[in-house]
């Protein structure tokens, strides 16, 4: 039993690295296609080529693609995240500060979308084919497929303009208290609680109703045990266990949201870091703006996989055959 | 037609396939989209698939949420179409003495901050995003069946090689994958349809490949390698109308994304370039006048995109839950 949990979460572990370098060659290559050569795009339209070839050199830009990779990745490994062009600073001071606070805006969005939604869809599939139900599921459905730019000036227009109760930008003035923080911070995430209400409130309605209709709950309220205490002890618990999936994964939507948000909201998170570096050709800063959303993404879907496993063993024992 | 009820009691049960080894094997109820062509070698096989086809659809015709999003989408066709026919003003030249002028009777929508008609854009913004999505998914959806085809099917060193590479790009985001490729070519219009078409045709290869496991073990396909056919004839001619459902609930959903991904990166600037009129390349231009009280120049636009994808999802999850019961 413990040998195949360690054998199956060490495959796991692994499986995450390949996929890893892969993505790390994947971003590495997109990055050597983009058009001008650094040194060009540092130095803009009016310098000497003399000047562009010498600063092409510093940055080893002309060196071959294997030795740049190797480079690249080693560099990482040990915690050189390398040169922005732009700013002419190490790219990882802009980019531990900015992952920073996309995290604090994303926690206020989970804080938020994780209790609503999964008591939307328990609520949901107890009233299940009736009003309620269609409701909370078109409704979800519909909110979720909102581009965030979208659902974001429509808050805009009716909260901040209209009703003028919450502010336009997301970041407090400097030295403000938790507390204020946060208010800003809501308007922001509200956007990304639309789009992820919708599928965690279908995953928790679907895992509900597969347990209510299971003999154990059938069992149970034929016992005579009253129906909340069915609800509680029997159906809620294994109705929320391909919940936790669902969540994991829809991190890597939440980030690719934060990037529309943040520059919505003109946010200084990781995904206003990143459209910065893509306007700007900053590639160096682009790149390791796109691997740490990677491997935020990676971590995040082990994490979900290594919880489920250890949550049910039945899954593990099927997978392990 | 009238001996219809006749034949389909005929048809309904042999599960080894049509006997001249053409015909799909009708133990799939899924067979929407199936190709006359293919279904016509079997009469028995035909008149069940046609009458599955025409419940569907009548399933879909009582489906309040699939009539909502057809009769938006329908709209915005039209506007795509005729929209430059009647929209009231030019979309693209405005009139420099009229800007950000609030609604009004002759502005229903108002006018920006170029002096443009807010209601003639929004119109006429619908055509380019109407191309380019359905464009894109449907390249998505061709490569990515033929992809997820050839690894379900093969299966062992391909499946994986593909697999690895399928789950490295879907650990970003779309518009993001779009972002590092669109900033590489620069923004046009076949830029987007390629990009988005790459990453739909991984996630939709997917889709396609834990179908065709399933099929893989049926005892059509053991029969038809019994006859010495292809791995292609085998794929394309007995797999591909068996797995046609899931693929176009695939189809269907991806579009809405499409559109979704589409209109993000025309807001971020990486999309649909102005002055083509385009609903998220407005909004990114008028929002920052938001404070000044212009919301009618952001707000308008916002309403069509949201309508827009909220009827393609509406008409998904209709097909959806009509086909997967």
């Amino acid at each position: 039993m413990g040998e195949q949990v360690t054998g199956y979460l060490l495959r796991r572990l692994g499986l995450a690295l390949l996929t890893l370098v892969l993505l790390s060659l994947i971003i590495f290559l997109a990055g050597q296609v983009l058009p001008g050569n650094p040194g060009r795009a540092i130095l803009g339209p009016f310098a000497s080529q003399h000047a562009v070839t010498a600063l092409d050199n510093t940055l080893g830009v002309n060196r071959s693609l294997p030795a740049q990779y190797w480079t690249w990745v080693s560099g990482i490994v040990h915690g050189d995240l390398g040169m922005s062009y732009q700013f002419r600073a190490p790219v990882s001071s802009f980019l531990f500060p900015a992952l920073g606070r996309s995290l604090k805006l994303a926690a206020v969005a989970f804080v938020i979308v994780v209790p609503l939604s999964i008591v939307g869809g328990v609520v949901a599939a107890l009233n299940r084919g009736r009003a309620t139900d269609r409701i909370i599921s078109v409704a979800g459905l519909s909110l979720s497929t909102v581009p965030e730019f979208v659902s974001g000036v429509v808050l805009i227009v009716v909260f901040a303009i209209g009703l003028k109760v919450l502010p336009v930008t997301a970041s407090a003035p400097a030295g403000s208290p938790v507390l204020t923080q946060i208010k800003y911070l809501i308007l922001p995430a509200i956007p990304l609680v639309l789009i992820l209400f919708g599928y965690i409130a279908r995953m928790a309605r679907a895992g509900t109703i597969e347990a209510l209709d299971s003999d154990y709950v059938r069992t149970a309220t034929l016992k005579g045990l009253p129906r909340w205490v069915v609800i509680r002890r029997h159906v809620l618990r294994n109705s929320l266990l391909p919940t936790i999936t669902v969540i994991a994964t829809q991190t890597g939507y939440l980030i690719g949201g934060l990037v529309v948000v943040e520059t919505l909201f003109n946010y200084p998170g990781i995904g206003r870091l990143i459209f910065t570096a893509a306007t700007d050709k900053d590639f160096p800063m682009l790149e390791a703006g796109v691997l740490a959303i990677g491997i935020v993404y990676l971590l995040a879907t082990l994490v979900a996989d290594v919880l489920y496993t250890l949550l049910n063993p039945r899954i593990r024992l099927v997978r392990a055959e | 037609m009238a001996d219809d009820q006749h034949r389909e009691s005929v048809a309904a049960p042999p599960a080894t396939g049509a006997p001249d080894g053409h015909g799909p094997a009708p133990h799939d109820p899924l067979a929407v989209g199936l190709p006359p062509a293919t279904a016509g070698a079997s009469g028995a096989v035909d008149v069940s698939a046609r009458r599955i086809r025409r419940d569907h659809f009548r399933q879909l015709m009582h489906s309040k949420p699939f009539l909502v999003g057809a009769v938006l989408l329908l709209w915005w066709i039209v506007c795509a179409i005729f929209g430059k026919a009647f929209s009231p003003y030019n979309p693209v030249n405005g009139s420099l003495l009229q800007f950000n002028l609030a609604p009004s009777g002759s502005h229903w929508f108002g006018t920006d901050s170029l002096g443009r008609d807010v209601l003639s854009r929004v119109i006429v913004g619908s055509r380019d995003i109407l191309i380019i999505a359905p464009l894109a998914t449907l390249l998505g959806t061709a490569v990515g069946t033929a992809v997820g085809l050839v690894q379900g099917y093969f299966g062992g060193l391909v499946d994986n090689v593909v697999g690895r590479i399928v789950d490295a790009v879907l650990a970003l985001p779309v518009v993001i994958v779009a972002f590092l490729f669109v900033v590489a070519v620069g923004p046009s219009t076949l830029t987007l349809i390629l990009v988005i078409g790459f990453v739909f045709a991984l996630l939709i290869a997917r889709t396609v490949r834990t179908a065709v496991l399933q099929e893989r073990e049926l005892d059509y396909i053991a029969a038809a390698r019994l006859r010495n056919e292809s791995g292609a004839h085998i794929m394309f001619v007995e797999i591909l109308p068996n797995v046609s459902g899931p693929i176009l609930v695939e189809f269907t959903v991806r579009l809405g994304y499409a559109i979704f991904a589409i209109a993000t990166l025309s807001f971020l600037g990486f999309g649909i370039q102005p002055p083509t009129p385009d609903w998220g390349a407005d909004i990114a231009s008028s929002y920052q006048y938001l404070a000044a009280g212009y919301w009618w120049e952001t707000l308008f636009p916002a309403l069509a995109i949201a309508s827009l994808v909220v009827a393609v999802n509406l008409i998904a999850d209709s097909i959806e839950s009509v086909l997967i019961q």
